[in-house]
């Protein structure tokens, strides 16, 4: 594999992604659990823990699509006409969501609304994203430099299934949060839920993974091939550990294990991602090199890039630090 | 088809909507968070309760116009990839890091602190809390300066090479970033971003001036806005004209549809106002001043300008939107200046405070900024026409392949969401600004949303117990 500056840049873009993944899919996932918790100071509660930091956490986001048109515009050309409408759904939902971390404080009579636009737009945005997800693994067809499918492509049992997953996944992630941030009902309540959404996420992870290499040629060869082979062996056992940890912890009672197991679990599956992708960045039509922009604009942001994402680390880090441990149901932030 | 558009019209518009609802709330937010951190830059030097209590006034309503900012940014940061892909594929290696550093600059910068200035007053120190303001404030600044830079290579490309694959490649950075159009613009918009918010900030201070004109804390913004109109509004003229003789010196045929003109002409008139018909390129019932036009334009009497006709008519801008636009944009802008130079007036006699038709003009001139910066868009993007990047890549060309229908659901969506949700957000900010800024001023320190009366200046600056009670 060329070490070059595609190559570095399709690494820091796939950081980015998981760095999203990983940060939003909680707070996703808070709004996804958010009709399951009754109880107006518990639902308070459960916001407060995400208000600080949601900002920051779909910022990558912003990274991920704005950093793959500054370095792989081709990609990002071809990708978004392709997923136009699981794209366009996961803004809606991401509009819907964001407003409502504010708006819900500004009106007694109208607080459902903006609960209902939390819960609704925190779910469909993470089910467009599975889809899109879906999507992408299933190949998008390309001609010339440009898309080649229609415009329902994406649409498939496939694509459905990864969008339920990450919902799924999602409520996980947001359930092992509040068990981490908060105490009493919300965290009781939560424990439940992260047990249940536990199995279904590792039900739906293994019909995922078994659906996959028979997709595309590809991806079966690929996971297959030396030395991918030791991967493919070790991230199931890896992720059945983390799942024994996921499980213990809730047992247990702890706080911070379950979470953390749970975003192992997230990270092992998109290292598997990456290995039925690589050295595709729109299989099975475009590759890294393909889709890269000239080295004179990936050395220019790498510039930015090499300092600016240590510093955005470092002040992400001050802010999760600032407002660390439980968050105290007497102080609103509001 | 509902709409019975073509997909590149239909793109055209939705991108136009979403990009106009979007820059509403930046240009608010670029200003209200400096406000915000010279506030409480004033609290951290004078200890006077009333900057802590404004403080606390406008984070509130910066929170919920920050979150719209946000949300319909995002939206922007994927429309270029959804509907324009062959724009993306062609100008992204030029566009896309500037782009890319907007995000690494700026976003996370805002994002970053902006939990910490909300949320965190009591779990960092006061020089902590600053610091947290003073960042987001200046990621509003870079956000603009990239996305400025991003606009402004698409009016006044420079610095950039042609590919075998016909891509827009970089050749010289420097020259790319700062564009010939980009330090007018730049100037430009950011006064724009002051302006709309000191207007805001004192038709709110007028506001409670109405009713109560001895209401501390509407006195002190009030005040300031004044200060910020009397001062920006001239050099916001200023920068406006500079801004214009660039263009013209970049893109003339923008000018000649901005000022009604058609004909090549020496000694061309200033065309106050008329009927610009493009289809049989004149314009009618005009009223002007002989010779003005080249005399602004070119600082000569008989100054040459040129007129639409010098270019085809596939290369034309429409002037029957740039035209009115662009007037409506300076109306705005005198208008503002008049206001400053009224309060200039009042402020020197002593009676700003104390004057119900000023209060009652700047109440009415609150929105004025919003109004001025979306016709200013208009003209300088209608302006560009049938350019997306002047010059290089039509507009017709630069479209993603979708087809109708998916580009008219999708737009049919965003309208509905974004009037209905920033129809609400709107009406939330409105209710905000209607309550008092005075709470707790009163002398037993009690909520001050009923109609407290308190002695006024020097009630107000003795007032260090109100800080106590209102501090939360
Ligand atoms: C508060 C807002 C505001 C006010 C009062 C004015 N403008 Fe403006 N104007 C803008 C806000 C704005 C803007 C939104 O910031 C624009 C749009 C794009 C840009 O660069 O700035 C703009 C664009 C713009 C352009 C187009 C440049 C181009 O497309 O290349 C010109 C020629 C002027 N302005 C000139 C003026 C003049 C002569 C004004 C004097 C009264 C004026 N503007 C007042
Ligand atoms: C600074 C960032 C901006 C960039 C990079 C940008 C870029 C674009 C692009 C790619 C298009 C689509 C192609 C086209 O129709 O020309 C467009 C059109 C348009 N934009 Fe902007 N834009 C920006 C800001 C704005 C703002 C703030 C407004 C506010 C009103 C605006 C108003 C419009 C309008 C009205 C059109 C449609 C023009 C037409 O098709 O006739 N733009 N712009
Ligand atoms: C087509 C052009 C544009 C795109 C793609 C775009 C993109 C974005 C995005 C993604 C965000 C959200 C950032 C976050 O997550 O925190 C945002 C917010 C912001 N944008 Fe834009 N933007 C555009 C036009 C503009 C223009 C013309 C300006 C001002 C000159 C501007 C200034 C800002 C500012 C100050 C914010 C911070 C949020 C706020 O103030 O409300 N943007 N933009």
């Amino acid at each position: 594999m060329p070490f070059d500056l595609a190559f570095i840049w399709a690494g820091l873009i796939a950081f980015a992604v998981l760095a999203y993944i990983l940060l939003d899919g909680f707070d996703l996932g808070v709004g996804i659990l958010f009709p399951f918790v009754r109880g107006e100071q518990h639902r308070s509660l459960m916001m407060n823990s995400v208000a600080p930091v949601w900002d920051g956490n779909e910022t990558w986001l912003v990274l991920g699509g704005g950093g793959l048109f500054a370095v792989f515009p081709l990609a990002y050309a071809v990708v978004m006409p392709a997923l136009y409408a699981p794209i366009i759904a996961m803004l809606l939902g991401l509009v819907f969501r964001g407003v409502a971390f504010e708006f819900r404080w500004r009106t007694t009579r109208g607080k459902w609304l903006w609960d209902l636009s939390f819960a609704a737009g925190s779910t469909v945005a993470a089910f467009a994203q599975g889809v899109a997800l879906g999507a992408l693994v299933q190949g998008i067809p390309v001609a010339g430099r440009a898309y080649a499918g229609g415009w329902w492509d994406w649409l498939t049992p496939f694509s459905l299934m990864t969008g339920a997953a990450l919902v799924v996944g999602y409520a996980l992630l947001g359930a092992t949060w509040l068990v981490m941030k908060t105490e009493g009902h919300v965290a009781e309540r939560c424990r439940r839920y992260a047990r249940s959404t536990g199995l279904a996420t590792l039900a739906l992870i293994a019909a995922a993974s078994l659906a996959t290499p028979f997709l595309n040629e590809v991806y079966l060869t690929r996971w297959f091939a030396w030395p991918s082979v030791i991967f493919s062996l070790a991230v199931p056992a890896l992720v059945a550990l983390c799942a024994w940890l996921l499980f213990d912890g809730l047992r247990k009672g702890r706080d911070t294990q379950p979470f953390l197991a749970a975003q192992a679990i997230f990270t092992l599956c998109y290292v598997g991602i990456g290995i039925s992708f690589y050295p595709y960045i729109v299989p099975p039509s475009l590759t890294i090199w393909e889709a890269a922009a000239p080295d004179d604009s990936l050395s220019f942001l790498l510039v930015g890039a090499a300092v600016l994402v240590p510093l955005i680390l470092g002040y992400t880090a001050f802010a999760y630090w600032v407002f660390r441990g439980k968050v105290d149901p007497e102080k609103g932030y509001h | 088809m509902l709409l019975g558009y073509e997909a590149i019209d239909l793109a055209r518009f939705q991108f136009a909507f979403t990009v106009a609802f979007h820059i509403i709330f930046p240009s608010f937010s670029i200003g209200l968070a400096s406000y915000l951190a010279v506030l409480e830059a004033l609290d951290l030097k004078t200890g006077n309760p009333v900057y802590r209590r404004l403080f606390d006034y406008w984070k509130k309503i910066f929170a919920v116009a920050f979150g719209m900012g946000v949300v319909s940014g995002l939206v922007m940061s994927y429309q270029f990839g959804t509907n324009w892909s062959v724009f993306s594929d062609r100008a992204g290696p030029i566009v896309g890091p500037l782009m890319g550093y907007e995000v690494l600059s700026a976003f996370f910068l805002e994002a970053g602190f902006l939990g910490v200035m909300l949320f965190g007053r009591d779990k960092v120190g006061p020089g902590l809390h600053f610091f947290a303001t003073l960042m987001v404030a200046a990621g509003t600044l870079f956000s603009a300066f990239w996305i400025l830079s991003v606009n402004s290579w698409m009016q006044t490309p420079a610095g950039y090479a042609l590919n075998e694959a016909g891509q827009y490649v970089p050749a010289d950075w420097w020259a790319v970033v700062f564009n010939p159009s980009f330090p007018y613009r730049l100037v430009h918009m950011v006064l724009a971003a002051y302006l709309t918010t000191a207007f805001v900030v004192g038709a709110v201070g007028a506001w409670h001036l109405l009713r109560d004109r001895r209401d501390r804390a509407a006195q002190v913004m009030f005040s300031m806005a004044m200060w910020m109109a009397l001062i920006v509004s001239p050099l916001q003229i200023v920068a406006g004209d500079q801004h214009g003789l660039n263009t013209l010196a970049h893109q003339p045929e923008k000018i000649a549809a901005m000022e009604g003109h058609y004909e090549t002409r020496s000694g061309a008139p200033l065309v106050l106002f008329g009927i610009p018909d493009d289809e049989n390129a004149r314009i009618d019932h005009v009223i002007e001043i002989p010779h003005l036009g080249s005399l602004i334009l070119t600082h000569s009497w008989d100054g040459e300008v040129k007129g639409l006709k010098a270019w085809p008519a596939e290369d034309r801008p429409p002037a029957e939107i740039v035209f009115w636009s662009f007037r409506v944009m300076v109306a705005v802008g005198f208008a503002m200046l008049a206001i400053g130079l009224w309060s200039g007036l009042g402020r020197l006699r002593g009676w700003l405070h104390e004057a119900p038709w000023l209060h009652r003009a700047a109440v009415a001139m609150g929105p004025s900024g919003f109004v001025a910066v979306l016709a200013g868009w208009i003209t300088t993007e209608v302006g560009r026409q049938p350019w997306v990047i002047h010059g290089l890549l039509r507009t017709a060309d630069a479209a993603s392949p979708l087809d109708a229908p998916a580009v008219e659901a999708s737009l049919i969506a965003f309208i509905v969401v974004y009037f209905a949700v920033f129809g609400a957000g709107t009406f939330y900010i409105l209710r905000l600004m209607n309550k008092r800024p005075e709470g707790g001023e009163s002398a037993d320190g009690g909520a001050g949303e009923g109609p407290i009366r308190t002695g006024g200046v020097a009630q107000a600056l003795s007032l260090d117990a109100g800080r106590a009670t209102t501090a939360k």
